[in-house]
């Protein structure tokens, strides 16, 4: 098999606690190809975040990489120093983070912060880190470019915060762009509008993203792939048109039954997912899905299934799918 | 009329037929002040003009973009601000004519859902104690065990376990401290309840579980919910009808599935197509209509309708003209605008 961009390999992030040690990502693998625009669906505690901060070596102490290999044109991230890393990030991986107000410094004009990276790595002066700075706001479509580089991140809109994120992520020209929900804080008419950006990012740039979210219409509309976490690990992963059709984990298959639709006018109740994430610190027996499933079998209680090939494309953690019952066909019985 | 102490005095005249909460021509502002003498130089005119019914039994959604008054507008009807001008009423009364004693008893009849809920449950309070303070203040279920029994009921109601009452917030999920709010909201036996984002901080999979619970409720209970929240696909499936806010004012409102179907409103049209719909195929043809820029400030809104600054219809006349709420009339389908969508 061909080299990957970027490959993850059995990752394990873990962060000490007074219950003992949690694995918040807990063996996680895959891979990103240039251009392709993989989602990362998960909710609070799934793990998505703290495996894309692992990719950048931006996990805070006490939690550590316990163990796996991010590969990265080949190279070892996990066994990069500060320094090497420091590199990396500016260069050729950049993250986007939910709420530019946190990310952006306070203190700095933004235009002087979007032209930080081409300063440090690239060694321009400061009036040409400027200009492209302006350059860099007309790309991403920020209002008045030239006017907004001298602003102060409180003086610029939510929207307006989030592209100057993005320009700044893009200065260097970055082969990965990490987009950690990046529309979660924002109108749905200010999302549309960095959504089409990122797109637009993408083809131009051929920049593959990593979009992690917790809204399946936003990876929908923006994703090729989609994996699937939940308590730390990948219950499924596969091309997004595949997994939407045909979900090949419990998890996935609720959740996508559960969301109220705009382009259905049903009014019965939601068939909503019973019970609770789990806790961390005392994960069910198994797989961890198996106290809210409704395809449980015994084996789910005792064994966690490995992630493995359910149909040609899709992969998932489930020992009900391994055994080759379709879900949309079963699921007309369990109700 | 032997409940007529604890029940609040409402104008005997009112039927079911009318509109439960009437609300006219409703303007909220807030003053900046500036300078030395703390002088009101200007308003944040958070609600600037809105009429809204909502018939008993009813959900109405009210839908908008943050800072467009949705949740002001929440928070007069429950009185907690002043309106500057227009009124309020419930069952017929204006809620702003009454005085302290007479409204608390209208608060009995009219309680909240948070969004947050981390920030709407005390801390130092068991969950007991939380929804046990409306009992204590409106004198309900006094005494030992018809006051333990309520809690049991409630609690039950909204599917917690009456043991969980010793517990405090912290050892909740946030699912269940929502619960928690809902059982608070219930406690005085409202018959109108304001939803203020009651799901947008909780997981994706809990959100069908408490809005299922709110459906159920509203059933067994005869409830009337005005529902506020921005995430139309959720507003769309709890509400009969909704109401879309745009910089303090209403721009539109029609039955949920009309809406859906035929927006009239550039602004519903737009917003109902930023929307993300949760399947591949859909999305891969979906034509998006992608608005410029940000709303404009509430402080200073654009003259005419206030939209225009980033309508895809605009014309001359929207910038001269206001419209109002009935310029488009299908039914009891309204919009103000003169350039409607097709």
């Amino acid at each position: 098999m061909s080299e990957h961009l970027l490959q993850v390999e059995n990752l394990r992030t873990e962060f000490p606690t007074r219950d003992g040690v949690v694995g918040a990502v807990d063996g996680v693998s895959f891979y990103l190809d240039p251009g392709e625009t993989l989602g990362i669906v998960g909710e609070s505690g799934s793990g998505k975040s703290i495996t894309v901060l692992s990719i950048m070596g931006l996990v805070q102490r006490p939690g550590r990489i316990a163990g796996g290999r991010v590969l990265y044109k080949g190279n070892d991230l996990v066994q990069f120093s500060q320094e090497q890393l420091q590199e990396v990030r500016g260069k050729d991986l950049a993250m986007i983070f939910q709420d530019p107000m946190t990310s952006l410094n306070p203190v700095y004009r933004s235009g002087w912060q979007v032209g930080e990276p081409l300063r440090l790595h690239r060694g321009l002066d400061r009036p040409r880190s400027l200009r492209e700075a302006v350059s860099m706001f007309r790309k991403v479509g920020m209002p008045e470019p030239e006017q907004r580089v001298q602003s102060y991140p409180h003086e610029l809109s939510g929207g307006m915060r989030q592209r100057a994120m993005i320009a700044m992520g893009l200065t260097t020209g970055p082969s990965v762009l990490i987009a950690d929900e990046p529309t979660t804080a924002l109108d749905v008419t200010i999302q549309a509008q960095i959504l089409e950006l990122l797109k637009k990012v993408n083809a131009e740039y051929n920049t593959a993203t990593i979009l992690i979210t917790h809204n399946l219409g936003v990876v929908a509309g923006m994703c090729e792939r989609v994996m699937v976490m939940y308590a730390g690990r990948v219950v499924e992963e596969g091309p997004t048109e595949d997994v939407f059709a045909n979900p090949s984990h419990p998890y996935t298959w609720s959740l996508l039954r559960s969301l109220p639709r705009l382009d259905r006018d049903a009014k019965e109740p939601l068939r909503a997912l019973p019970g609770l994430p789990p806790d961390l610190t005392d994960l069910p027996s198994g797989c961890h899905f198996h106290p809210r499933c409704p395809f449980r079998i015994d084996r789910c209680v005792d064994e966690y299934p490995p992630l493995a090939a359910v149909l040609p494309a899709q992969r998932a953690a489930c020992w009900v799918t391994q055994a080759g019952v379709d879900l949309n066909r079963a699921g007309a019985i369990v109700g | 009329m032997a409940e007529a102490t604890a029940r609040p005095q409402l104008k005997s005249v009112w039927t079911a037929a009318e509109p439960l909460l009437d609300v006219r021509d409703l303007k909220v502002w807030f003053p900046i002040r500036a300078g030395l003498a703390q002088r009101t130089v200007a308003h944040v005119r958070a609600v600037d003009g809105v009429s809204l019914q909502v018939g008993q039994g009813e959900t109405v959604g009210l839908v908008g973009e943050s800072g467009c008054g949705k949740s002001t507008l929440g928070r007069a009807v429950l009185k907690l601000v002043e309106p500057t001008a227009g009124e309020v009423l419930y069952k017929g009364t204006s809620l702003h004519s009454r005085g302290g004693g007479a409204m608390r008893g209208l608060r009995r009849e009219i309680a909240m859902i948070f969004q947050d809920p981390y920030a709407s449950l005390d801390p130092r309070q068991t969950v007991g104690e939380i929804i046990s303070e409306p009992l204590d203040i409106h004198h309900l279920y006094e005494g030992r065990t018809a006051r333990r029994d309520r809690l049991a009921e409630l609690l039950d109601l909204v599917g917690l376990n009456p043991r969980m009452a010793q517990r405090y917030p912290h050892e909740f999920s946030g699912g269940q401290r929502q619960r928690v709010g809902i059982a608070r909201a219930l406690a005085g036996e409202p018959s109108f309840i304001v939803c203020d984002e009651p799901v947008s901080a909780l997981d994706v999979s809990i959100q069908a579980q408490i809005i299922n619970l709110l459906e159920k409720l509203q059933q067994r209970l005869n409830l009337t919910y005005l529902f506020i929240a921005h995430d139309l696909s959720v507003v769309k499936h709890i509400s009969n009808r909704i109401a879309v806010m745009y910089l303090g004012r209403i721009v539109e409102i029609a039955g949920s599935n009309e809406l859906h179907r035929r927006p009239k409103h550039p602004y519903t049209a737009s917003l109902l197509s930023a929307i993300p719909i949760p399947d591949p195929k859909i999305e891969r043809h979906r034509q998006r209509i992608i608005l410029t820029g940000d709303v404009p400030s509430p402080v200073n809104p654009p003259s005419g309708c206030r939209f225009r600054t980033r309508c895809f219809n605009a014309q001359d006349k929207c910038a001269q003209e206001d419209p109002p709420l009935d310029t488009v009339q299908l039914g009891d389908h309204q919009a103000a605008c003169f350039f409607p969508v097709e």
